[in-house]
Order: C-alpha cells, then structure tokens, then sequence
C-alpha cells in the first residue's frame, strides 16, 4: 500500500489510457494479420491508403459521437445533419455560385445550427435527446432532399482541393481527423472542459450541487458535434464532387459503434476519443478486409454486428479485471 | 437440538478488497433469542461482516455454521432460505412500485401470474402495522414517502417474513424518537419469540436501551464481545477508537462577527413556509427540528438547488438581495451547501478522491482552461493530510472509501473552496465516533475562522454540543431561535413540535 502522504500517482492516468488502448491495438493488429494470411492483396500500401483516406468523415462525427455520449446524451441526426449540410454546401455552389470559402463557411454554419437545435430543446425542455435528436434525423433528411430536390448535385473539380493528397497519398481530411482526433482527447483529458464532461456525465446532480451548471457544457458538446459533421460533410463531398442528399445514411449507427468499441459507455462519464479512433480503424480494416475476401455485403454486415456485440462483452471483462 | 447451542458462529472470516484487508480473523458467536450490537468506527468492517452472515459476499476464507449446521450462503436468496435476512443500510425500495409491492416483491401473491391485490393490500397493512405506519396508504409510490418512513418500509419488509436472524444496519439513522420506540418494541417481541437480532449502529445510547450483547470491531479485528450491563460507555468508545476520547466540558459563546447571511420569509411550499434567520461570521447556527420539518428544503432554496417561491436572501450584510437563480450564483458569492444525501449528491462516486475534491476548484487549479496536474495534486494532497482521510491514494475511487472518509472528502471540496458560508445538512448521520469528533473540529475551526456556518442535525445532542445558537424548525417554519446557554433539550423538543399542534395533524406528510 502506498502512503497517501507521498503521492505518486503522476503517470497514472497515461497508463491507463494506453492500458486502455492496447487490448483495441491488439484486435487491430490481430485483424490485419488474418486478412492479410487469407488474402493475397489485403496487406499493400494501397489497402491501408484507401482506409486512411476513406475514414475521416466517420472519424469526425464518431468523435463528436463520443463527447456527446461522455456527457451521458446521445445524437441519432448525425447522418442527416451530414446529408444536410453536403446538401446545403452542394447547392450553393451549383445553383447559387458562391465562391467555396462563402459556401464552407455556410455549410459550417448549417452544422452548428443543427447542433444548437439538439442542445438547446433537450436542455430548456429537459426532453431526452434520443428523442430530439430523433426528430432531427428526420428533419434534417427532409431538409436535404428539400434542398436538392432529392438530385445528387455534381460539383465537380471545384471543391476537390480539399480532399487532395498532402504527403505519400495521404489526403489533407485524413490529417484534420487526425489533429481533430488529438486535439480533442487532449481537451478531453486537460482541460476544465473535459473533466466537466466526464463528470456531468456520471452524477448531473452532483456536478449541478458543486456550483457548476452543466447546460452550457452539454450545449457546447452538441455545437462541437454538429461542427464535426459540417466538417465531415464537407470532407465526404469533395471526396466524391458532389453532394448527395442520402449522403451519411447510418452514420449515426457506425459512430455510436466505433465509440462503444472504443471503450466509450453509453451511460455517460467514461470514455475515450483515442479509443473512437481505433474502434473506427477495427470497423474500416474489417469491412477492407471482408472486401478483399470478397465477402458480399450481406456477410459484411453479419460480421460487424457481430464485432461490435464482441467488443462491448470484451470491455465489461476489462473492466471488471481492472476494478478487482 | 440443544437450546443452548448457538444460533451462528463464525469462525476466522477474514475479507478484503483488492489489496485492502477489511475483516482479519473475526469469530463471532450469536445465542438464539438475544439482540446483539455490532458498534465501530466506519471502515471497521461491520457492512463487511453483516454482507458476508446475509450471503450478499463471500469471505475470502473461515467458515460459519448456523443451528449447527455448516453454513455458506451463495447469495442473498440463499440466506433468506436458511432464515438468515438482512434489511440493507442504503434504502432500496423502487420509487415507481406502490409500497405494497416493495414489501412484497420476491413473493407477490398471485394466481396464474395476475396479483391478487386484496390479499397483497391485507398483507401490506399488517407489515406496515407492525412498525407504526397502519395509516400509509398501501397503494402509494414509494417515491412519495418521506426517508424515514422509507427507512420504516424497508425494515417492514425484513419483519414480514419468518427468519432466524434478523440484521439491521443503522436501522434508527433517519427515524424519529417515536418511530424509534415503536421499533424496539418490536424487536423486542422477536427477541421474545427466539429470533436473533445482530443490530449495527453508530447511537451508543440506543444500544444501551435494546441490547442484550455488545460486540466492538476495530480495523477488522473483533476487539470485544461482552453483556452490554457489563461495559461501560466510556469503555466501548475506547475500544471502538483504540484511544482515549477528551470529554469537552461546555464553552461559552463564540463572539460572532459581522452578518454573514441574512434570510428573509424564505417559502418553498409545500416544505418551506416561511423561514427567516440570521448567522453571523464566525458561530455555528444549528437547525434543529423533526424529520419533514423542512430543513432540508430551507438550505437547497438558500442554495439555489430548488428555487425559493418568494423570500430574500442577503450576503455579506449587504442592503440589496443576492440573486441566486442555481448553485453556480450560490458558489460564485461563497455559499456551499454540503447534502443529506452524499452519495447521490455530494459525490462522483465512481471517480477519484482527486477528481471529487477539485471539481468546484478547478477554476483556481487551471490555467487557460488547462489543468495544472501538480497544483492539483498538491492541493489534494494536503486537504487529504488535513483532514486525514483514509484512502489508498487520491486515484481510489470515491466508492471504495468508507462512509466517514466519503464524507471527508465532501468536506475538502468544499473547504478548498473557501466558502464563506457553509451549509451542513446532517455532516454526521451515519459516521462513527471518531469521523464524527473530526468533522465536529472542522466545524468549530471553520467558525474560528469567521465562516458562517448552519448545521441541520437530527441529532439534538449533537447540536447543542456545538452549535452557538439553535433554530428550531416546525412545519415548515423557523418557530424559535435560542441563545446558547439558554436552551434545555425538553424546550427544543416542545419548540420542534410546536408546529404540529394545531390545526390538522400533518406528522405523516412526507416532504
């Protein structure tokens, strides 16, 4: 036993965190190992390049997904915010002409628009965000085929600059996840902000009773959610120059799960945007994967069902081992 | 089967949590037909004990018989089986469920699935008959009740049924005198009719009044089992401490400063009714009063928990009123308010002592936003020394500490914070002697210090011992104020019931 005198707990919290991640590094590894036995073509520099310039819109949104979860909220309109906002952004530079800063920066402002919508009726109306968050996904949806009159708008050369290759075909979004991904764990884990979060997540009350009130906090958590999917939507539609009003379909469900994988608790207060990361790369490399065995779609989705119920039963081991 | 053969003995059981050893060795015997007292310090390992005899855990080794018999419940269904019942410390009843089906809920009469609500609602009055509450409507949501007929509805449903060996844990905490005596009566009546009653509580005197035997747990070490005629108060405490406790003689009045806070027809109906008071700078205002009285709600409207329906409250003796919309405004103009209720309340209790005690402090530990790791960790480190919290390091989590080290680490939160008023509701219920006499120093410390500071106790003793004045709550009203000095325990009673007397009797109306 430690003497609580001399306290030496400085590096207890990094442990952890890499304590936490190498148990979701091993199942990362263990996967690419497997396909790259069974497949022929599985382990090349091009696999791993497609998934690093395929994965930075669900990395963003999954680490918005993350912080709303920490804060013990949930937000189902990510994928039709997402849909909205490459509308909104489609549109205005198809039919309207804006110059890409103008039409970037009113994509922006559709995606905390929406957020400020999810945090501002959950918490005046202390209605459970499941349920506003629900009616969001629908609104949004219709609003993005309002807005295209449910036509893909092709766009073109002009907003590919965005998503264009910076060093060794890594691609300029997949660097942004990346800073988005760092920057957020570090606030996460240093700042005010961040243990705020984790504590309005496991005891409101509590935290609401130490003189902290925790609306602004959570409505700082839905804005930056939103802010992350206009990101993410911008980044997918210069992906593919255009802007497709079904664009994001799901994506709520693949964030939620890469953050469940990723140790995140959907109870609230526990959580990590580090392990978000990694439970996105699992989801990518498995779906890479089972596309270079060919598996059809079917089996794809049987698979990572299967994965994420897996990893979640995983985690309660996990944490059961680390409390005894 | 002899009748003198006891009715459980244990033998050896030691138990630990993770590394932390919390029962070393213990041997109990329990005779049929007699009321034992378990006593000591928080953390001594009486739950532990209790859980172990009631199959909620399992030692990590010695063994137990019960009526001769090798005994090892697997779990707490088990030991119901066996006649062995427990009726658990924390309340445990499902606020949405009708007290009906709280009593009854692991054998609801039924047939063919549906409940028989006649013969439930007969089963229930007669339960509930039996510790005073025959005029509580069956059919109420739990949530409704009041913490002590909470408390009296847990303890309904450990009677309910047949058992061997009942075990109470701290069954008298949030319960009135009355409801008190008419809990002993019945326990008497079980002890009468063979069944073994094994009774944890912090309240010496009580023990002194139902107990037959007395056994003292120290650091989870049995250090003596004796006839509660043949020890003496002062000897128990000595055991339960392993030191000897200074008797504190009485003191004058503490000279008070300036008005600190000032409250002005405070209502929250239907609690609050009309509360207006004065503390100074520097004394200890006691709020003295029945269970229901509305102390409670007083302080969560002073500190903004719940929003007072009209009333002043002025800061500082300043003329204009302080605007408090919620405890954020509270704690900006240096009110704390400590709750009842730490657990759910006062604490993250799956988080660190670390993260507890800095929360409200993090504006002052933090630089840009960024959290100063070392400024934090010194800053813990000596509220921890200070106030000599036991734990294994500032990263335990906050539910592994025992109740009174829980309670310590409220106390440093809010002692970081530097608040110059300080509301305490009830910062001893469930403590032990020594956690207790600390929390007791840090009180008069921090009126030495010219804090203001307003203690709600239930325990009337507990008050008068350091509070400067008293102000004694009754339906909803502060109804007196004495000076110390100039208070007796029977005025103080006749003021706390006062309240009560005219117009419709409202003792039962939950708050």
């Amino acid at each position: 036993m430690k003497d609580p005198g001399s306290v030496v707990v400085g590096s207890f919290r990094g442990r952890s965190l890499l304590a936490e991640s190498l148990g979701l590094l091993a199942a990362l590894v263990v996967l690419i190992v497997v396909f790259s036995l069974r497949t022929e073509h599985f382990f090349s520099p091009t696999t791993f390049l497609a998934i690093a310039n395929q994965i930075p819109a669900a990395l963003l949104v999954a680490v918005g997904m993350t912080y709303v979860l920490i804060v013990g909220e949930i937000d189902l309109s990510v994928g039709s915010v997402l849909g909205l906002c490459s509308a909104v952004l489609g549109v205005a530079m198809t039919q309207g002409h804006w110059p890409l800063s103008a039409a970037v920066a009113v994509t922006l402002a559709a995606g905390l628009l929406c957020g400020a919508f999810n945090g501002l009726v959950t918490l005046h109306w202390r209605i459970p965000s499941f349920i506003v968050t629900l009616g969001m996904l629908e609104m949004a949806r219709g609003g993005a085929h309002a807005l295209t009159r449910s036509q893909t708008q092709y766009i073109g050369s002009a907003v590919e600059g965005i998503a264009g290759t910076v060093v060794w075909g890594l691609s300029l979004p997949f660097f942004l996840a990346l800073a988005v991904v760092l920057g957020a764990q570090l606030v996460l884990r240093q700042t005010v902000f961040g243990r705020y979060m984790i504590a309005i997540g496991t005891n409101p009350e509590a935290v609401r009773l130490s003189g902290i009130d925790p609306r602004p906090v959570k409505l700082a958590v839905f804005l930056f959610s939103g802010l992350l999917v206009a990101l993410a939507a911008i980044v997918d539609t210069s992906r593919f120059q255009s802007a497709n009003p079904n664009a994001g379909a799901g994506f709520e469900l693949q964030a939620i799960a890469a953050a469940v994988i990723g140790g995140t608790s959907l109870m609230g207060g526990r959580g990590s945007v580090v392990g978000t990361f990694l439970g996105v790369l699992i989801i990518a490399v498995l779906n890479a994967g089972l596309a270079a065995e060919g598996a059809k779609d079917e089996v794809k989705r049987l698979v990572t069902g299967a994965v994420i119920v897996l990893a979640v039963i995983l985690d309660r081991y996990r944490q059961s081992t680390q409390r005894s | 089967m002899c009748p003198d053969e006891p009715l459980l003995t244990a033998h050896g059981l030691c138990m630990a949590f993770g590394p932390v050893p919390v029962l070393q060795g213990v041997d109990l015997t329990l005779q049929r037909g007699e009321i034992h007292a378990l006593v000591g310090e928080n953390g001594a390992g009486k739950s532990t004990l209790c859980r172990i005899l009631a199959g909620l855990l399992r030692p990590v080794s010695g063994s137990m018989t019960l009526a001769g018999r090798p005994y090892a419940p697997r779990h707490k269904r088990d030991a119901e089986r066996q006649g062995v019942r427990m009726v658990l410390q924390e309340l445990n009843l499902i606020g949405t469920l009708s007290v009906a089906e709280n009593l009854f809920l692991e054998h609801l009469p039924h047939r063919g699935g549906w409940i028989q609500r006649r013969r439930l609602e007969a089963q229930a009055r007669a339960a509930l008959a039996r510790v005073g509450l025959e005029k509580l409507d069956p059919w109420q949501p739990a949530a409704a009740l009041g913490i002590g007929q909470q408390q009296l509805v847990e303890i309904a449903a450990g009677l309910a049924s047949q058992c061997s060996l009942l075990i109470l844990d701290e069954p008298t905490a949030p319960l009135t005198d009355p409801e008190i005596e008419r809990l002993f009566a019945r326990l008497r009546e079980l002890r009468a009719a063979g069944t073994t009653i094994l009774y944890v509580s912090h309240r010496l005197e009580e023990i002194r009044q139902i107990a037959d035997r007395i056994t003292i747990l120290r650091d989870g070490r049995l250090v003596a089992s004796r006839p509660v005629d043949e020890i003496g108060l002062d000897e128990v405490i000595r055991f339960m401490v392993g030191r000897p406790l200074e008797t504190r003689g009485d003191r004058p009045r503490r000279r008070a400063g300036p008005v600190a806070l000032r409250v002005e027809g405070l209502r929250r109906p239907p609690a609050v009714q009309g509360v207006s008071f004065t503390v100074h700078g520097g004394e200890i205002f006691g709020l003295a009063g029945l269970v229901g009285s509305g102390r409670t709600e007083t302080l969560r409207a002073i500190f903004g928990a719940d929003r007072p329906t009209s009333g002043r409250i002025y800061l500082e003796g300043r003329d204009t009123p302080a605007v408090i919309r919620g405890p954020s405004d509270a704690v900006r103009q240096g009110v704390a308010l400590l709750t009842e209720d730490r657990k759910e309340q006062g604490l993250l209790l799956p988080l660190s002592v670390r993260w507890n005690i800095s929360l409200p402090n993090l504006s002052r530990l933090s630089w840009r936003g960024w959290i100063q790791r070392a400024a934090e960790q010194r800053e813990v480190a000596r509220w921890l020394r200070l106030l000599n919290v036991r734990c294994r390091d500032p990263e335990q989590p906050v539910m592994e500490l025992s109740g009174g080290n829980q309670q310590k680490v409220v106390l440093a939160k809010w002692l970081a914070r530097d608040c110059r008023v300080l509301l305490f509701d009830e910062p001893t219920r469930g403590i032990d002697v020594g956690a207790r006499l600390e929390i007791h120093q840090w009180l008069e410390e921090l009126a030495d210090r010219g804090k203001a500071v307003v203690v709600v106790s239930s325990d009337l003793r507990e008050l008068m011992s350091i509070a400067d004045r008293i102000g004694v709550m009754s339906a909803g009203r502060l109804v007196a104020t004495f000076e110390r000095g100039r208070w007796t325990q029977d005025e103080l009673m006749a003021a706390a019931l006062s309240g009560y007397l005219v117009g419709p009797l409202r003792m039962n109306e939950s708050s």
